[in-house]
C-alpha cells in the first residue's frame, strides 16, 4: 500500500469509487489534509493562519467557542486606563480570510482513536492532525470559598472571556474610596503570564496614584519569588513609593481562603483581611476539554513531546499554549505564537512523511508595563531538551537594572516597544 | 454499506496520500517559505518584517549588514534595548538563514 505511486493510486481509486458509490468528488474533498485547530487565543489562531498560509491544499479548521477573542495581554494596561476593551478585542475574519473555516462552537468530546471531535452544536469532525490550544481553567475551590458565583465579588480577570471579569475590576477600581486597600492574591507557580499579577499591581498602582492616591495594594502571594522581581520592586518604589506591600510565601503571603460577601482574605496562617476591592487570581490547570480528553497528567497539564508539541498521550494531537507543561518556557502568548508554527510544520512533515523540522528554536519575549513610558522585559530564547525543554545557555535575561536617572531612555523604549509587540503579534495571530 | 465502503475508501486515500511526498494536493506555497525560526521575528518586527511602531524593520535587510549587525548586538557593542539578550540565544548557521531570508524578502 505505501509504496503505490501517486498515479496507481489514483487510478485505484476512481475505479472503486465508480465501481461502488459514484462519487469521486467526496474522494477528491476528503484526500485534501484536514488539519484541526481547537481553540482561537493566541496558539491557535497563529496554528490555523500559518497553517493555512504556508501550506496549500490544507482543510484548516478552526473551532472557538467566542466570535472575538478577547486578549489577556494589555488587560492590566485597560485597569491603568490607557486602553480600551476595543483596543484589546480581535475578530476572526482575517483568520477565515487567509483560507481557515472558523466554525463557532465548544468542543464537548475528542475521540483521538477515532480522530474526530464531537462539537456541542451535534456536529463532528473529523481530522488528521489536531492542533488542541485550549487554553486553561481556573481551579475552583482551591482556594475555599474561591467558586464562579464569588468571582462576581472578587472578579479573577485571568480569562478574556467575554470581558466581563476585566471589566468588573475597572469599575470596582473606580468605585473605591480613596484610601481603600486592593487585595491580590496571587497563585504558586506554574500559572497563565508568570509577570502578569505584578504587572497588574503596577497598572492598579498607575491608576490610584492619579486618581486615589492614599490607597493601597497588598499583594498576598503563595511563592517567595516571582518574574522580573527585582525590575518591578525598583519600579515600585520609583514610582509608587509604599503604596504597594508585597507579601511572599514565607511571610504567610498564601490566601488558602477568601469570603467574598464579607470581603475578606484569609492566610494560611489564618491572618484575616479586608479589602475593598479582591482580585483572586487562582490556580490553574489545563482547559476542561484536556483533562476531559485524558491528555493531562497528575499535575493537571498536558505532556508533549518537545520537537512536535504530540501529547506524550495520544497521537495526532498537538498540544500547544498554556495547557501544555512547557517549563522553563512560560505560559505566554507569543510562545504559544512561536510554538504553534513547530507544531504545525511537524504536523504536516508526519502527514507527508517526512522528518520533523530539525533544531526548532522556541522564542518568547514578555514586556510588562510599570507606569508611563516605564517598560521592562524578560527575553527568552529556547529548544527541545531530551526530555521537555530547555533555555539557550548565556542567552536572553531581563532588563538591565539600575535607578530610572540611568535607564530611562531603556524603559521608555521598551514602553514603546511593548506596544509595537502587541500590534505585531495580534496581527500575527488574528491577521 | 455504502457508508462503511465509503469510509474505508477515505482511509486508504488519507493514507496513501499520506506517504505520497510528491502529491501536489497540499504542496507548499511558490514563494520562498521562511525559515521556521524566522517566524518569531515578526511578533516584534511586524508580520511584513516592515517594522512596528518603531522597532525597525528588518524586511529587505543587506545580508552581509544582517551578520554583521547581529555579531555587534551579541558582543553587546551596539546600543540594544532587548536585541542584544536575543543575538546570543543563536548560532551562527541560525543567523546566517534569518539573514538570507529577510535580506531576500523585496
Amino acid at each position: 500500500m505505501t509504496r503505490l505511486s501517486r498515479r496507481t493510486f489514483v487510478r485505484l481509486a476512481g475505479g472503486t469509487v465508480a465501481g461502488l458509490i459514484a462519487a469521486p468528488a467526496v474522494v477528491t474533498a476528503q484526500a485534501r489534509p484536514r488539519i484541526l485547530v481547537v481553540g482561537g487565543g493566541f496558539g491557535g489562531a497563529s496554528a490555523a493562519r500559518f497553517a493555512a498560509t504556508r501550506y496549500q491544499g490544507l482543510d484548516v479548521t478552526l473551532v472557538e467557542p467566542q466570535a472575538r477573542f478577547i486578549t489577556c495581554p494589555y488587560g492590566n494596561v485597560l485597569l491603568s486606563g490607557r486602553r480600551t476593551l476595543d483596543q484589546i478585542t480581535h475578530g476572526y475574519e482575517n483568520v477565515a480570510k487567509a483560507g481557515v473555516t472558523v466554525v463557532q462552537d465548544w468542543v464537548d468530546g475528542i475521540d483521538a482513536a477515532g480522530k474526530t471531535v464531537r462539537l456541542r452544536g451535534g456536529r463532528t469532525l473529523g481530522y488528521d492532525k489536531l492542533i488542541l490550544s485550549p487554553g486553561i481553567a481556573l481551579r475552583w475551590n482551591a482556594i475555599e470559598g474561591y467558586d464562579e458565583a464569588a468571582s462576581a465579588i472578587f472578579p479573577h480577570a485571568w480569562m478574556g472571556g467575554d470581558g466581563s471579569q476585566i471589566t468588573l475590576l475597572r469599575r470596582q477600581l473606580e468605585a473605591m474610596p480613596d484610601g481603600g486597600v486592593v487585595g491580590i492574591a496571587i497563585p504558586a507557580n506554574p500559572f497563565r503570564c508568570p509577570p502578569g499579577p505584578y504587572e497588574r499591581i503596577s497598572m492598579i498602582a498607575a491608576y490610584l496614584k492619579r486618581s486615589k492616591p492614599k490607597s493601597k495594594i497588598l499583594a498576598l502571594d503563595a511563592k517567595d519569588s516571582f518574574s522580573k522581581q527585582g525590575l518591578f520592586q525598583d519600579g515600585w518604589k520609583e514610582l509608587y513609593g509604599d503604596m504597594i506591600e508585597w507579601v511572599p510565601l514565607g511571610k504567610d503571603g498564601k490566601v488558602v481562603r477568601v469570603d467574598a460577601k464579607e470581603k475578606v482574605f484569609e492566610t494560611e496562617f489564618g491572618k484575616k483581611i479586608k479589602v475593598d476591592v479582591g482580585n483572586v487570581i487562582p490556580p490553574q490547570s489545563a482547559a476542561r476539554i484536556a483533562i476531559d480528553s485524558g491528555l493531562t497528567n497528575d499535575s493537571g497539564w498536558v505532556e508533549v513531546k518537545s520537537s512536535t508539541f504530540e501529547s506524550a498521550k495520544a497521537e495526532h494531537i498537538h498540544v500547544i499554549g498554556d495547557a501544555n507543561i512547557g517549563a522553563p518556557m512560560p505560559k505566554s502568548g507569543y510562545i504559544a505564537n512561536s510554538t504553534s508554527k513547530q507544531a504545525v510544520a511537524a504536523a504536516m512533515a508526519s502527514l507527508r512523511g517526512e522528518p520533523v523540522p530539525a533544531s526548532p528554536v522556541y522564542f518568547n519575549t514578555c514586556y510588562s508595563h510599570v507606569g508611563d513610558d516605564y517598560g521592562i522585559s524578560i527575553v527568552g530564547v529556547f529548544r527541545p531538551a531530551e526530555k521537555g525543554f530547555v533555555e539557550t545557555p548565556n542567552s536572553g535575561g531581563v532588563s538591565p537594572r539600575g535607578p530610572l536617572a540611568e535607564q530611562a531612555n531603556q524603559r521608555k523604549l521598551e514602553a514603546q516597544y511593548a506596544d509595537a509587540w502587541y500590534a505585531s503579534i495580534t496581527k500575527d495571530a488574528f491577521g | 454499506m455504502q457508508t462503511t465502503n465509503r469510509r474505508i475508501l477515505l482511509s486508504a486515500a488519507v493514507a496513501t496520500l499520506a506517504v505520497t511526498a510528491t502529491a501536489v494536493a497540499w504542496a507548499q506555497s511558490p514563494a520562498k517559505p521562511a525559515p521556521l525560526t524566522a517566524e518569531a521575528c515578526l511578533g516584534c518586527h511586524g508580520p511584513a518584517a516592515k517594522g512596528q511602531d518603531g522597532v525597525p524593520g528588518i524586511r529587505g535587510y543587506d545580508k552581509a549588514e544582517f551578520v554583521k549587525v547581529w555579531g555587534q548586538f551579541r558582543a553587546n557593542e551596539r546600543p540594544a534595548t532587548i536585541m542584544n539578550r536575543i543575538a546570543r540565544g543563536y548560532t551562527d548557521e541560525e543567523v546566517a538563514a534569518l539573514a538570507d531570508y529577510f535580506s531576500s524578502l523585496k
